[in-house]
């Protein structure tokens, strides 16, 4: 008898799995944080965990709601300053996995937060790449999380923000930039990963309940599928449990009202 | 000598045109400071922020700013800046240049600045369009090695006011907590105005501790909880509440008319703005006027 569970449960579960123990891992916020929190609390408790805050290996009771919320610094091993931290740590090589989000996807995993439409007169202004353009280049590799719809994976980006295969065929590899780049997306249907010879990302595992026929509607280019399409196992009652209890606290968190010194 | 009123120090030194950053990284934002040029009504700054925060979505929508130049501008874990996002899409309440950068190219343009240096260099920008909309991102060729790489023009503002948790009577600073760009920002201006919780006697730093030394600040001026709604580390938290509850009054440009005219335009002072929006005191004889150092 398994569990009930949320696509969104499903989704961060995903994510989490793929962080291994004693890995170094680029957080964003938002899912990637909840993710990347969820695998430190479950089976990767010495994972290392850095928030671009400068907040170096971070274990937080309850999720930040910004980059940079005093919960993220009050449990740091180390608290640096900001051009530190994409100078030494990401520019310097010492990060495994960049973790990030986005508003919009490509076949090749090139990642639009800037604008939709044209950049001078936007039909909608978003908020911007942030950190992610050098996260992307520098971590030796990246995890994308990423509801799945058609207007989120489309066939062209208007404005690519953040790097992943360029044009694929192994443009990136030849650009020069020297991390893997990304490696896995986890959508709310399932998982997809890059074609070894075209840098494709191609559908390699779905989630219990979404047909294969689902995640290929939802994506706005023809879907590669993989040889093989497996089924993630569903979470278990631990990783449920975990991540509900820390969404409770997060909420409780969040709602209190803050009281000042003046 | 520096320690005065927050009216005198913006008085003082902020000026219509001007270049200006109000820095700090989620945490210690300058609300106190930004509010006060909202109040004198300055006009015409270009603006400059890693994360412009719901401190620059009031200004810019207030219509104190012409131009922006930043590197994310959403309202942390919330979404959309929506007063940024007026001002971009529609030019209200008037037309906002922008000038976008990455995290990491902004990180390198203070530093270049602080360390009067014309540019900053970085691996970065590789495979973005940002160099394609920001044509201040260039690049330079390594002289040793032959590789491209990526620069930014120095970032030198006329005025950085930043936050910090206290100050001496010598003016000497002391910050802790999560540092963002400020002391490169500090070092890089023309002029630097402090805000900070209180002002003390002695400030006890640590040896290594982060001190901005009382000659480097042109004014220092005591608020005590001048970084509201976002937080000093050691003093309160940071108002999530007041975050996730700026979406609703920043979508619609009455609301936040209305709003900006109550809690800005109408206090005197931030312990009027903060008695305003019902921030609970934990100093029962906390009384108005203490604003002033």
């Amino acid at each position: 008898m398994t569990v009930q569970w949320t696509p969104d449960e499903m989704m961060t579960v995903a994510a989490a799995r793929l962080l291994w123990n004693g890995c170094v891992c680029f957080v964003g916020i938002g899912l990637p944080s909840a993710a990347a929190n969820l695998a430190r609390l479950t089976r990767a408790p010495d994972i290392v965990l850095i928030y671009e805050s400068g907040t170096l290996a971070t274990r937080p009771d309850v999720l930040p709601l910004s980059i940079g919320d005093g919960e993220l610094a009050d449990t740091a091993v180390a608290v640096i300053p900001l051009p530190e931290v994409f100078a030494y740590w990401l520019q310097g090589g010492r990060v495994d996995v960049g973790f990030l989000g986005a508003a919009q996807i490509d076949r090749y995993g090139n990642l639009n937060s800037t604008v939709i439409g044209d950049y001078a007169h936007p039909t909608t202004r978003l908020p911007g790449s942030g950190g992610a353009p050098e996260i992307a280049v520098h971590a030796r590799q990246i995890f994308i999380v990423l509801k799945q719809n058609a207007r989120a994976f489309v066939p062209g980006l208007g404005f690519r923000s953040t790097a992943g295969f360029l044009e694929g065929h192994g443009a990136r590899a030849r650009s020069g930039i020297s991390g893997a780049g990304p490696q896995a997306v986890i959508t709310d249907l399932g998982v997809l990963r890059p074609a070894p010879d075209t840098d494709e990302l191609q559908l390699v595992a779905r989630f219990d309940g979404v047909s294969v026929d689902d995640i290929v509607k939802a994506t706005g280019w023809p879907l590669r599928l993989a040889d093989r399409v497996d089924v993630v196992a569903a979470p278990t009652e631990e990783e449920v449990h975990i991540l509900r209890d820390l969404h409770a606290r997060t909420r409780a968190a969040h709602g209190c009202r803050v009281a000042v010194p003046y | 000598m520096p320690l005065m009123t927050l009216q005198e120090a913006i008085a003082a030194h902020v000026k219509d045109g001007q270049t200006l950053a109000l820095e700090g990284f989620t945490h210690l934002i300058p609300f106190a400071a930004g509010h006060e040029i909202i109040r004198q009504g300055r006009a015409d700054l270009h603006l400059v922020r890693m994360t412009p925060d719901i401190i620059y979505d009031q200004m810019i929508g207030a219509g104190c700013a012409r131009a922006l130049t930043f590197s994310w501008g959403g309202n942390p874990g919330v979404g959309s800046l929506h007063r940024l996002r007026d001002a971009v899409e529609h030019e209200w309440p008037r037309p906002l240049r922008i000038v976008e950068h990455s995290h990491a190219g902004m990180a390198a343009a203070y530093t270049a600045g602080a360390s009067n240096l014309p540019f900053g260099i970085l691996r970065g920008y590789l495979g973005t369009d940002l160099p394609l909309v920001n044509p201040q991102v260039k690049s330079v060729t390594c002289p040793y090695t032959g590789e491209a790489l990526a620069t930014v023009p120095a970032i030198r503002p006329d005025v950085t006011i930043i936050h910090a948790q206290r100050a001496d009577r010598s003016s000497n600073v002391l910050l802790r907590g999560i540092l963002g760009v400020q002391k490169e920002a500090a070092m890089a201006a023309k002029h630097l105005i402090v805000t900070v919780e209180e002002v003390v006697e002695s400030l006890d730093a640590p040896m290594n501790a982060v001190v901005l030394p009382g000659w480097t600040v042109h004014a220092v001026v005591c608020v005590p909880g001048g970084a509201y709604p976002s937080y000093a580390q050691g003093y309160y938290a940071r108002d999530n509440a007041f975050y996730l509850a700026w979406d609703e009054v920043s979508r619609d440009r009455d609301r936040f008319r209305q709003w900006i005219d109550a809690h800005v335009l109408g206090v005197t002072d931030h312990a009027a703005f903060l008695r305003s929006v019902g921030v609970p005191s934990t100093r029962d004889a906390a009384g108005p006027g203490e604003v002033s150092a």
